[in-house]
């Protein structure tokens, strides 16, 4: 009984541990170290991400969800600190272009076929 | 028939060629521009010397206030410094030092070297409070009034120019 009890508590921490790891690092993948080249602020050891990894630490054990996180960042540092950057007037280029390159791609293809058919 | 292929694969060129173009003209050096014009949030930091902490609502008492990062550790906040003390001489503005991720007794013979330019001295051991201030590097300065709204935010060192310019806004 006691080695049951031990093993269910032992997979309930590792779980908890897990999830908590698990968004941390989530949330540290999706965010721009601003004084690195290229790099996110989880895998940069610059003094600002490691202030970032910190704070973002903190937000979480003060109960923040991750959406709560990117929107404080944001507010501070802008959009350009979210890798993901949200859909907004100034991004619908962004967003929607690709779609767009890819109706128009589709619609050229299919007047081809229907060209080298005939 | 052709006609139509054509004007799609230019239309495919054009978007491309545009999207290239405007890319060029894009800068790159990131900025918090985006902060100028909003209030500073309340913040308390620790004070330097003492256990006591200073809350941001405070700088509503001043007409104008300076918060400006800065470390022993970072050269170009040692040129920036006489700056500064230049700054200190304005009656009207407030001068908050905020020593940043810095330790105490090479800090304080930063200023006995250098001059002490500031009214208020705070610190910010770990960095983790001017996140709420958009920092991201030392040397930062950020110009305040009274109702905190942010005036101006220098990055990087202070410069004659960024004095002047100062001096402007705090004379008007």
């Amino acid at each position: 009984m006691k080695k049951k009890i031990f093993l269910i508590l032992f997979f309930l921490i590792t779980f908890e541990s897990y999830g908590y790891e698990n968004l941390d690092n989530q949330i540290l993948k999706n965010l721009r170290c601003l004084v690195c080249q290229g790099q996110t602020v989880h895998d940069s050891n610059s003094e600002f991400a490691l202030t970032i990894k910190s704070v973002v630490k903190d937000k979480i054990s003060e109960g923040k969800n991750e959406k709560e996180i990117y929107d404080f960042l944001s507010e501070k540092y802008g959009d350009w600190i979210l890798l993901n950057p949200p859909l907004k007037k100034n991004s619908y280029l962004l967003w929607f272009l690709p779609y767009f390159i890819f109706v128009l791609g589709i619609i050229f293809l299919f007047f081809l076929l229907k060209k080298t058919k005939n | 028939m052709k006609q139509i292929n054509y004007i799609i694969v230019s239309i495919l060129f054009s978007a491309i060629f545009v999207i290239l173009y405007l890319s060029l003209g894009n800068e790159k050096i990131y900025d918090t521009e985006d902060l100028v014009g909003k209030k500073i949030p309340e913040v308390e930091i620790n004070l330097f010397e003492t256990s006591g902490v200073l809350n941001t609502k405070e700088f509503t008492n001043n007409e104008f206030t300076i918060l400006n990062f800065w470390a022993s550790w970072c050269a170009p906040c040692r040129k920036e410094h006489p700056n500064l003390v230049r700054l200190s001489k304005i009656t009207n503005l407030k001068m908050v030092g905020i020593n940043f991720k810095d330790d105490k007794s090479n800090a304080k013979n930063f200023l006995q070297e250098n001059g002490n330019p500031f009214d208020i001295l705070a610190k910010d051991k770990l960095g983790k409070k001017s996140v709420n201030f958009g920092i991201y590097g030392i040397p930062e300065t950020i110009l305040i009034d009274s109702e905190l709204k942010i005036l101006k935010k220098y990055i990087g060192p202070l410069n004659i120019k960024d004095i002047n310019e100062i001096r402007k806004i705090v004379k008007k």
